[in-house]
């Protein structure tokens, strides 16, 4: 299986540098990739029918229990199956769509890749596994999305379904985390049998919340419906396939393989028929405003994942058999509407319903391919369509307490499906052909076909329901649901509610589409709620955010050196004042000042003297002379407290420093008061006030007993070791002797760069 | 006396960030001077004090002992004023030779990279 899944990957791999091959008539045989795939995922179908599950364990990284780990059961199958299935028809379809098209390597690139990832996806065991292939779902889908990338619009839809899926994604990847956390395991299949424990988990309702955001996102639930609709500036083939038969189905599959796991609280049941019912009608509603026919078909695919999350909120066993068929169902019928849309609009150049009519004359297979299509999505029999909703119906009709009302939402979301269906699938070809459109010739076989093989599935299916039921529908009631039931998927059930309730919604469908016509002023109308719909008001906030953060930046950062030192010594006086004060107790202990002499009392003074002097001096060179003053008391200061090495140094640095400034002092411009008083009062606070906090500091820190460990070492040791009486210089020059060794070649590169900056001589065009 | 020079270094802080803050060059360096000498007597006060007692061993003893003075403050802070030292003359010569180029000494005109504005 690994080899299965890598396969597309490779593939991949292999047109960037093969691509210019693939280009022309070549491009038709990357189709071989998905038709191998297919058989060989078909040849594991009696064993799953059989109740056999198929284990691959590779290991990747086993010290974070992330292992490649393939299962292959019923669900996954099915999964397979339709990603390599469908695949197969429309790698086929896209060697005509785009034929001569100068980047139809890099397409099939992005397909495969994406097929490899969904495919990842389905059959991986290890959560993690499943998070890293879900991932790179989303990154394909962005390439195809984009894939005009000549047109902002193509880039902008893009950018959002990326955006989108990707805040998903990171919610999975923590509902990932925690499952695995609570579990104790990563791989799905050992999380099953913990079940209680993850339900009772106190993290359980944090989870499942998480888990939803990453389904409902992939799979376009509402209010994360409407990138998807967007996602439909892609190619043709691209909308088929990812984002009406696969990928949008990710989410589903998802909350399927959580079923066992998940499902034990009132809370998944509500929340997903609530959400599923609300996607599943709002934007069945929306069908009857679109006449683009890629609109329509996007509102019906949301409003059909809408369904499929409400069956499996509803989560008895004849609930996800019905989800497990529509599954099926709405691959075969809306892959199908979706090429044809393709064919009509490569064909005629639009896609505006109100403007097509009469192209069966023209188009006859397609034509027939969009009536089946209609059927199916209608559930007239004897398609599989038919079978799908009587079995979507049952599941509601014995839910327990509001079957009435949930069937009703089913019945009113069939019913606007069913319009959907027929206006996309049969409305363009009846009627009479305008003139314009006399000379249109049918396409290569290669684009027709695959929508008459996938409507052909569908009735062959419908006739013989026991295929699909033992194939797929018994191996995922098997594993899904924890106490399985026999039983039958049947064409006729004789005559009950059920089929009586199918009866109406076809009748209704039929007076809706023959009464109902598709309007631009429909679509106008409902064009001013856009204010209020989630999409803008996404826009709306990630625009505000853009400007926050504009804003944001430019407060702090203004590239006045001023500001941002303001800046840094207002926060600081924040966090250092809070610690400060909030555990203050400070105790004065003046007795110690009596001990005070005059030499101390005069040359603190004359400190204090010089620092003050220097901070308001208006003369640069008195300036200069006081800072000579501070650093000169600075030397004596620490010749009384016990300090000679210090002394001698300060002594002889500020001795130059102060000569260094004379020397270039005449050079140096005359002092400017180039600042407001305000701005002077202003900063005057803001550096009194850390001078404050910087002496209660100290007084604090004073306080507490002084660590002499080290000291004592020094003291100890400096003659033994080092064999100098002199402590700090032993310390200097001899335990820290290599930093004392950086230090002076920091001086060295300081000199460097004073003697460079004296001597450049700039060229004339710097001068001017 | 541990008190007088923690107000003496808060003096010397307040001093410091304040002249920073100023749009002239010269005072810039004059506040990263004075700044580091209060970081200096930071030091050196979290040492505690002791008069006359330097931490040099007697000629007759192998090793310290008795009253004196914690030599690791002054070890760091003897590092600090020379490499201090290394900076203000770097800073000082920088600001002459950006006041010959710019002919300016407000830092406020110093924010751009762009060569004429």
């Amino acid at each position: 299986m690994l080899g299965a899944v890598l396969l597309g990957f490779l593939f991949s791999l292999f047109l960037v540098f093969a691509g210019s091959y693939f280009r022309g008539k070549l491009a038709v045989l990357s189709s071989l990739i998905p038709l191998s795939l297919f058989i060989y995922f078909l040849t594991f179908l009696p064993e799953i029918a059989n109740g056999k599950v198929i284990y691959e364990n590779y290991e990747w990284i086993p010290s974070f229990g992330v292992n490649l780990s393939f299962t292959l059961d019923g669900l996954a199958l099915l999964f397979a199956l339709m990603i390599t299935g469908v695949g197969s028809l429309v790698f086929l379809y896209t060697s005509a769509y785009l034929k001569d098209h100068k980047y139809l390597d890099r397409f099939y690139g992005y397909l495969s890749m994406f097929m490899a990832a969904m495919l990842g996806l389905v059959l991986s065991d290890n959560i993690m596994s499943l998070f890293i292939f879900w991932e790179l779902t989303s990154i394909s889908s962005f390439y195809l999305i984009g894939f005009n990338n000549d047109k902002a619009d193509s880039r902008k839809s893009a950018l959002t379904a990326l955006g989108i899926t990707g805040i998903g994604g990171l919610l999975l990847l923590g509902g990932a985390v925690l499952l695995g956390d609570v579990a104790g395991t990563y791989r799905i299949s050992e999380m099953v049998m913990m079940r209680d424990v993850i339900t009772d988990s106190s993290h359980y309702l944090l989870i499942l919340l998480l888990i939803f955001a990453a389904a409902f996102t992939k799979s376009a639930q509402f209010p994360f419906h409407f990138w998807l609709p967007g996602a439909m500036k892609a190619p043709t083939p691209v909308s088929t396939y990812l984002h009406s038969a696969t990928m949008v189905k990710a989410g589903i599959y998802l909350l399927f393989r959580m079923t066992p796991i998940l499902n034990g609280d009132d809370i998944w049941h509500t929340i997903l028929i609530v959400v599923g019912a609300v996607t599943m009608v709002y934007s069945a509603i929306h069908i009857i405003f679109r006449t683009d026919l890629k609109g329509i078909l996007a509102y019906s695919t949301i409003s059909a994942l809408g369904i499929l999350v409400f069956l499996i909120g509803i989560g008895t066993q004849a609930a996800l058999v019905a989800a497990a068929v529509f599954i099926v169902v709405h691959a075969l019928y809306k892959a199908s509407l979706f090429l044809i849309t393709g064919i009509i609009d490569h064909e005629t150049g639009t896609r505006d319903v109100t403007q097509l009519s009469g192209l069966r004359k023209v188009l006859l297979p397609v034509a027939i391919a969009g009536f089946i299509a209609a059927l199916i999505s209608g559930g007239v029999p004897p398609t599989l369509g038919f079978v799908g909703k009587d079995l979507i119906y049952e599941a509601t009709l014995h839910f327990k307490d509001a079957a009435i009302f949930l069937t009703v939402l089913a019945i009113l979301t069939k019913i606007l499906l069913f319009y959907g269906g027929f206006v996309a699938g049969v409305k363009p070809f009846m009627g009479k052909l305008p003139q314009k459109f006399e000379k249109l010739h049918l396409p290569s076989p290669l684009m027709w076909m695959p929508p008459l093989i996938m409507t052909f599935a569908g009735i062959v299916f419908g006739i013989f329901p026991g295929l699909i039921e033992t194939a797929f529908a018994k191996p995922i009631a098997m594993t899904q649901v924890i106490e399985f039931e026999e039983f039958h998927l049947k064409l006729w059930h004789g005559f009950n509610t059920v089929l009586g309730l199918s009866a109406i919604t076809i009748t209704i469908g039929v007076i809706l589409y023959f009464t109902l016509k598709p309007k631009h002023n429909l679509e106008n109308a409902i064009a001013r709620l856009d204010v209020i719909a989630p999409k803008d008001l996404t826009l709306k906030l990630s625009e505000g955010f853009a400007e926050f953060s504009r804003l944001w930046t430019n407060f702090f950062q203004t590239g006045y050196l001023r500001h941002y030192i303001s800046v840094i010594v207002a926060f600081l006086i924040l966090l250092l004042g809070y610690l400060i004060f909030s555990d203050f107790s400070l105790t004065l202990d003046f007795s110690t000042l009596a001990d005070l002499t005059i030499y101390e009392i005069s040359i603190l003074l004359m400190l204090l003297m010089g620092v003050l002097y220097t901070v308001f001096t208006k003369s640069r060179l008195a300036a200069v002379a006081a800072l000579g003053v501070v650093g000169l008391s600075f030397s004596l200061l620490f010749l009384f407290y016990s300090a000679p090495d210090l002394a001698m140094t300060q002594f002889s640095v500020d001795t130059l420093t102060v000569i260094l400034f004379v020397l270039v002092l005449y050079k140096l411009p005359k002092y400017l008061n180039f600042s407001n008083k305000w701005l002077r009062i202003k900063h005057g606070v803001l550096s009194v006030s850390f001078g404050i906090l910087i002496t209660l500091l100290i007084l604090r820190v004073l306080k507490e007993p002084k660590n002499a460990e080290i000291t004592e070492f020094y003291a100890e040791n400096a003659y033994k070791l080092a064999h100098g009486k002199n402590v700090v210089n032993v310390i200097l020059v001899d335990f820290r002797g290599i930093d004392t060794m950086i230090e002076i070649s920091v001086l060295i590169v300081a000199a460097l760069g004073v003697f460079g900056l004296l001597k450049l001589r700039l060229k004339t065009r710097d001068k001017k | 006396m541990e008190i007088i020079l923690a107000i003496i270094t808060g003096v010397l802080y307040a001093s410091g960030i304040y002249m920073i803050l100023r749009r002239s060059m010269v005072k810039f360096i004059l506040g990263i001077i004075l700044l580091g000498n209060g970081v200096n007597l930071l030091i050196f006060t979290l040492g505690r004090i002791t008069k006359g007692e330097p931490p040099i061993i007697d000629s007759a003893e192998k090793v310290l002992e008795g009253v004196y003075a914690d030599p690791i403050p002054q070890a760091l802070i003897l590092t600090a004023i020379v490499i201090s030292f290394g900076l203000q003359a770097f800073a000082i010569i920088l600001v002459k030779r950006a006041y010959k180029v710019l002919k300016t000494d407000d830092l406020d005109q110093l924010n751009t990279t762009d060569e004429d504005s």
